[in-house]
């Protein structure tokens, strides 16, 4: 595992921007894209707020510029724009030749169109929403929009689902199954995770507040990211620069509870501590964590826990997801472009919304965005149902 | 390079495979185009407290896994990988038909959380208090060959020696409906023993938990080495599955006629077993070669069906009969090639020794 992974290309749609650009700047200005549901046809629409991108789905296949002849999830068009975005940031504008791979990631797939589907199969067995319902499906739909005829295979682990694609990715290419592979994960808003996570109590009603002590719950969010990951061959056989070095990388089980992480952070210490060790790196390597932060009373207790006993009080770390909700099979992947632009650019984006801290920790999040300093490695965290913990690093080259 | 074994199996499939005395001896003949699986008595296995408490696709996980924990005679493995296509089914339908029908108001969250497709590989860590990786791949038809490459690659990496590795998918009603709707499915009184005398498009659904123990050394030289497993593209304009395979054996310094028997995924529907049959007749014409589809259905983990059978054709020395298709008998088998095609013209090759 000596082998270096670079990072070449990234892309992101998201509700603080379409493309990598916008992204940046909402994360500077400390624009949130949470807000009114206005697209998703859900009862809960006044009641919630949530990570909305505003477009249509006829809108949003207009930004894939590629034409459609049946209607495609909304999950899979997200996957579309951002792979595409991450794939011509590398210079990659065309990988037909087989050796590059796509692993994506989602947790409801094309559940958007299963929800119109069932709902006219339970009176007129109306098919066509059916198709798409399958997780690979996505894949499979990005795979031939951006050309990809390599490897390719999608993850499922709920919420750390695209930190799991990242992983699967980079072990593909340090044994040189792959050269590079596009990596990320997507998902839609749908009613399915809207009324899952508030039948489990879990929904903030207003704008999330995580590592806050009077924190309610998360906001839900849809997007998609990718990065391109490359092998050092790779690179200089394309002479390209890198954007950064993925350095790092672990997924741990908490096996604690199906759905509830453990009160000690066990399994989100472990995660943090076996992607420092096993690749030779220290905490005090560590400028800045992304955390994965919901804003949900559990996660935060236990994630910052975990954080304090193996970082200390020293260490500075904020969550982004008051800027874009959680977006489940996205998240790991949308925050781990996000580690890669502070990186790029020397910035820690601010942990919004936070006021009092918690009782039980020692520590607070970074509130204020920090600019013009330099960011050498960033850690980020992705965590899910089932006890699934997992932790990126990236560094500078 | 490190050798990687297969040192336990455990199958529930639709038929009697799970701690069977004989292999494939009474085959199970159904006259539906759905075929559910045999189950065991589950009291036998779980507690009758976490019984209640689980679906049918985790039971069925469960207790597959447990056997292939046994028979590897290992009582905790390193890490887990689980391929399902389509994840816990019953608990998504049951969780959206609630939304649906109660117009998204006073939902039970117990269907929401169990519907999420690592529920199966979560439930597996939370029993055997696996802490180290916890993956589900979840793409489609080849899913499982993802979840089996994945681990093979942690196992040559030297970070982990047992790797606990399944394929688990679920028949439910309104799939079935679905599907047949769809036109995937053959006519619904069909006889799963005459797949392939029944022409046109379609399958069978099926369905099936099969687990499989991976490790990095074996004290049994009765088990199977994990040669190779690979994929394929294959682009329609221009026809390479000859040249594909034979680069994948060539890989693996071998020749079509070192391979003792090639098992493949014919599945009834012609799209796809008509490029088998062409290989069987042309690559593969001197070489035995069997099918399996017919006897567990098709589904997307069902490439977990044809590993357990090829193991244990490697362990016994037989090739039962029911899944023959030519007159080719090898005595001495080695070598098994497994060679499955999913949508999209994607193929994937899975090399097994003895």
């Amino acid at each position: 595992m000596s082998d270096k992974i670079y990072i070449t290309g990234v892309g992101i749609i998201s509700s603080i921007g379409k493309n990598v650009d916008e992204n940046y700047f909402s994360l500077l200005r400390g624009k949130s894209g949470i807000g009114k549901i206005d697209l998703l046809s859900t009862v809960h629409k006044n009641e919630f707020v949530a990570g909305e991108i505003k477009y249509t789905n006829p809108e949003l296949e207009r930004l894939t510029e590629i034409p459609f002849n049946s209607p495609d999830s909304r999950t899979a068009l997200l996957g579309i724009i951002a792979a595409k975005q991450a794939l011509s940031n590398a210079g990659l504008n065309n990988p037909v030749d087989g050796k590059t791979g796509l692993i994506s990631a989602t947790t409801v797939g094309g559940m958007d169109r299963s929800e119109l589907f069932y709902h006219h199969y339970l009176k007129s067995e109306k098919l066509t929403n059916a198709i798409g319902h399958p997780c690979g499906d996505s894949t499979n739909m990005i795979a031939k929009a951006t050309g990809i005829t390599g490897y390719s295979t999608t993850v499922s682990t709920a919420c750390s689902s695209s930190a799991n694609a990242i992983i699967t990715g980079a072990r593909l290419i340090s044994n040189k199954i792959l050269d590079s592979v596009v990596v990320g994960g997507t998902d839609a808003l749908s009613k399915f995770t809207l009324n899952g996570f508030n039948s489990l109590m879990i929904l903030d009603r207003d704008i999330c507040k995580p590592f806050d002590n009077n924190r309610k719950g998360l906001n839900l969010g849809e997007g998609a990211a990718y990065l391109v990951l490359e092998s050092e061959q790779s690179l200089s056989r394309r002479n390209m620069e890198p954007l950064c070095e993925l350095s790092g990388y672990a997924n741990r089980n908490d096996v604690y509870h199906q759905t509830a992480s453990s009160p000690d952070g066990r399994g989100a210490f472990a995660a943090m501590s076996e992607a420092l060790q096993k690749f030779g790196l220290k905490t005090s390597d560590i400028n800045y964590i992304n955390a994965h932060g919901t804003g949900t009373e559990n996660n935060d207790l236990s994630e910052g826990i975990a954080i304090e006993r193996l970082f200390g009080k020293k260490i500075i770390f904020s969550s982004t997801k008051a800027f874009t909700g959680h977006t489940l099979g996205a998240a790991g992947a949308i925050e781990a472009a996000f580690s890669v632009l502070t990186i790029q650019h020397g910035f820690i984006p601010p942990n919004l919304n936070f006021h009092e801290k918690m009782e039980d920790l020692n520590i607070v999040p970074q509130s204020e965005l920090i600019s013009n300093i330099k960011i050498s490695r960033v850690l980020s965290n992705s965590f899910g149902f089932g006890g699934n913990n997992s932790s990126l690093i990236f560094s500078k080259v | 390079m490190r050798e990687i074994f297969i040192t336990g199996t455990g199958i529930i499939s639709p038929q009697d495979t799970l701690n069977s005395s004989s292999f494939l001896e009474n085959i199970q003949e159904y006259s539906s185009n759905a075929i559910y699986c045999m189950e065991p008595e589950y009291k036998n296995y779980i507690p009758v407290r976490d019984l209640r408490r689980m679906s049918r696709i985790l039971k069925m996980s469960n207790v597959a896994a447990q056997v292939a924990l046994q028979d590897a005679e290992l009582e905790r493995p390193d890490a887990i990988n689980v391929a399902t296509g389509l994840g816990c089914l019953a608990d998504t339908e049951k969780f959206l038909l609630n939304l649906i029908e109660n117009d998204e108001t006073l939902l039970n969250p117990t269907a929401f959380i169990n519907s999420t497709h690592n529920t199966i590989a979560g439930q597996l860590a939370l029993m055997l208090q696996v802490s180290h990786q916890n993956f589900t791949f979840a793409h489609n038809e080849l899913t499982f060959e993802h979840a089996l490459l994945d681990s093979l690659l942690l196992l040559k990496n030297g970070v982990y020696h047992h790797v606990l590795t399944g394929g688990v998918d679920e028949i439910t009603e309104n799939t079935n409906t679905i599907i047949r709707n769809l036109g995937f499915l053959k006519n619904d009184n069909i006889s799963n023993l005459e797949l392939l005398n029944s022409p046109g498009n379609g399958s069978i659904q099926g369905e099936g938990a099969a687990y499989f123990v991976l490790s990095d050394k074996t004290s049994s030289d009765n088990y199977s080495r994990i040669g190779d497993v690979s994929f394929f593209y294959n682009n329609i304009k221009k026809d390479t599955i000859v040249e594909e395979i034979i680069a994948f054996l060539r890989k693996n310094r071998l020749k079509i006629h070192d391979i003792d028997l090639v098992i493949s995924g014919y599945n009834g529907d012609d799209t796809y077993d008509s490029v088998y049959r062409e290989l069987g007749s042309g690559l593969f014409r001197e070489t035995a070669q069997a099918y399996y589809k017919h006897l567990c259905g098709e589904y997307f983990t069902s490439a977990s069906f044809a590993l357990w059978l090829g193991v244990s054709i490697l362990k016994e020395q037989i090739i039962p009969g029911a899944v023959l298709l030519n007159r080719r008998r090898s005595k001495n088998i080695k070598k098994i090639l497994l060679h499955n095609i999913g949508f999209y013209r994607n193929h994937s090759l899975i090399l097994l020794e003895r």
